[in-house]
């Protein structure tokens, strides 16, 4: 039976100060209204400008369940429309990427769309004379997503046709974008690698906060970066140079302090970063040439403000997280209440030496792969939490880390490293957008 | 003398050693610069400035071998297991006066843990060097067939 949908405050109260219910995790119904309400409500990344490099290219991707079609058209905008047909509703385009052409073209019955999404042609058009066609929604073409942002080349959508702007929901978080592209010194980044994908059977929320939880690597990765570590030390010989592997990968060793005085920043909207004063990417080796082309490019100050930005993970709420000294975005896209496909991302720093590049892909595959040691660390714990939920034994998961009591919601601050600060901040944010269009439509329906 | 029947005696017995989880026999079939490579785009030439789901040296594979008997290893509790059906290799090269010797084999793998069972198939690209009498792996490559697949855990060798 239907606990939660259309009543707000049974979604709310699964939300306490420092703990959340298990139903967020393992109720199916929850899972559908994140689908209907949260993710919806909220600004979604869509994908990158450079995979829309010319007129005709389209990438596709889901906002919750609803399926989407990104597009370059001929005068270089670029456009999100829902991806189906106004005529019978099939998909236009099925694949991951490719290039249309000049127009989308349906299948079924070659209904045809210009890049922007107008209807181009229907064939025996004569057969809609008369009928009253041009007054249809579907004499409008493809249905356009209205609320569209590119920022940085970052395409963001929010089907809502109301709720908070972009810059009001993103505000500062956006630094963290910022820092990513300043990292080329052409200020533009490039998607050329194919994503690593890699399925989770468990709730998505749980890699949302896993990327902010830095009590579990000195635990829980003990067996993978751990063992890197000690094999290292046994193996190195002679050698003076760590390899670029073990650099990767011994960091995760870092004992609580490093985390405790690294810091998270939250802020409103449930978005926040981990590695504030000093994270697990800082003391990578230089790669040759790079500072050079950074100081030529930015002058010596700035170049250097923006490689001392080391932030660790940044979470954009509700579902990616972006890491930006080593140019990472990782997409957590929700397919069942426990499933959850993850797609990481490397962009390529336009004009950086390849050593750059290099090492982004090596991190993801080190970390994000479904063959990383790293990631089986952490699978294997969603997954048992995934089971150990269904314990009726207690209902709450416990947040409770650093607490203080009356904590400010919507907020920036700057905290102790090791706080779950930011969960409770994702899980208020969560409340807001599950809940905001949901009282409006109770009272409509009265 | 190596002859096409060594090749293919060597990707028999390592299959073998995979299978019956003996790692450290497994390790020492690769030459000290070898590789595991496994690529993640369609006929992938670079695994360097392209991105791979594998490309290990022989100190990574090392970090694996080890993991997977560590106390706190804890997806590997249970443990997983693993079973290779080959089809007969096929020798692409083997040439003793120019040290050269490859092979490709089409196969289909099983991994196994708790009560889950996934099946993967592909093909295994051997690169040989001789050292002394001996083959060493100098690269073993790995093409699935669904490479862009999103998978669970791969946590064995293929």
């Amino acid at each position: 039976m239907a606990k939660y949908g259309q009543n707000a405050d049974a979604i709310a109260a699964l939300v306490r100060e420092a703990e959340v219910h298990r139903d967020v995790y393992v109720d199916p119904e929850i899972f559908e209204l994140e689908m209907e309400h949260l993710f919806p409500n909220s600004w979604i990344y869509v994908g990158h400008a450079s995979q829309l490099g010319k007129p005709g290219d389209f990438i596709t991707a889901n906002i919750g369940r609803q399926p989407v079609l990104a597009s370059r058209h001929a005068d270089g905008s670029i456009h999100v429309f829902y991806n189906r047909c106004p005529h019978k509703g099939v998909k236009i385009a099925s694949e991951p990427c490719g290039n249309t052409g000049k127009f989308f073209r349906c299948p079924y019955h070659a209904w045809s769309f210009k890049t922007d999404g107008s209807l181009l042609a229907i064939p025996l058009k004569k057969g809609y004379e008369g009928t009253g066609f041009g007054d249809t929604q579907a004499n409008e073409g493809l249905s356009k997503v209205r609320n569209v942002v590119i920022y940085r080349d970052f395409i963001f959508a929010r089907l809502s046709d109301d709720g908070v702007s972009f810059e009001d929901y993103f505000g500062e978080s956006l630094s963290t974008i910022d820092n990513m592209v300043d990292r080329s010194p052409e200020g533009k980044l490039a998607v050329q690698a194919t994503p690593i994908r890699y399925m989770h059977t468990c709730n998505w929320k749980m890699l949302v906060e896993n990327q902010t939880d830095t009590c579990h690597p000195m635990v829980a990765h003990e067996s993978s970066a751990g063992t890197a570590v000690k094999v290292w030390k046994r193996e190195q010989g002679d050698s003076t140079e760590t390899p670029m592997a073990v650099q990767l990968y011994g960091p995760f060793m870092s004992p609580y302090e490093f985390y405790e005085q690294s810091g998270i920043r939250i802020w409103p909207n449930g978005h926040g970063h981990t590695g504030v004063a000093n994270s697990i990417h800082s003391n990578y080796s230089d790669i040759e040439g790079y500072v050079g082309q950074m100081v030529a490019a930015y002058g010596e100050q700035r170049a250097h403000e923006i490689l001392g930005e080391v932030r660790h993970n940044t979470v954009y709420f509700p579902n990616i997280m972006v890491k930006g000294a080593v140019q990472i975005l990782r997409n957590f896209i929700p397919i069942a209440v426990d499933k959850t496909l993850v797609e990481s991302w490397v962009y390529r720093l336009v004009g950086a030496p390849d050593k750059l590049y290099e090492r982004a892909l090596m991190y993801n595959r080190f970390i994000n792969a479904p063959t990383s040691i790293v990631g089986h660390d952490d699978l294997e714990m969603y997954e048992r939490a995934q089971e150990g939920l269904k314990s009726n034994g207690n209902q709450w998961v416990n947040l409770r880390r650093l607490y203080e009591s009356h904590e400010e919601q919507d907020v920036t601050a700057v905290i102790n490293g090791t706080s779950e600060r930011q969960m409770r901040n994702q899980f208020h944010a969560w409340s807001k957008f599950m809940t905001m269009n949901m009282d409006k439509r109770v009272e409509a329906a009265e | 003398m190596i002859d096409e029947k060594a090749i293919t005696d060597f990707i028999y017995l390592e299959a073998e050693l995979l299978d019956t989880m003996q790692w450290q026999a497994w390790l020492d079939l690769f030459h000290p610069e070898g590789r595991y490579w496994m690529p993640l785009e369609w006929q992938q030439r670079d695994p360097v400035l392209q991105p791979s789901l594998m490309y290990e040296d022989l100190l990574l594979l090392k970090v694996r071998v080890e993991r997977l008997a560590g106390e706190r290893t804890f997806s590997q509790k249970p443990k997983s297991r693993c079973h290779h059906l080959l089809q007969a290799p096929r020798i692409v090269a083997c040439d003793p006066t120019a040290g050269v010797y490859k092979a490709r084999t089409s196969y289909i793998y099983t991994e196994t843990r708790g009560d889950l069972l996934e099946r993967y198939s592909g093909w295994a690209s051997h690169e040989f060097v001789e050292v002394g009498d001996a083959l060493k792996i100098k690269l073993k490559r790995v093409d699935l067939v669904n490479f862009d697949a999103p998978f669970g855990n791969i946590q064995l060798f293929m």
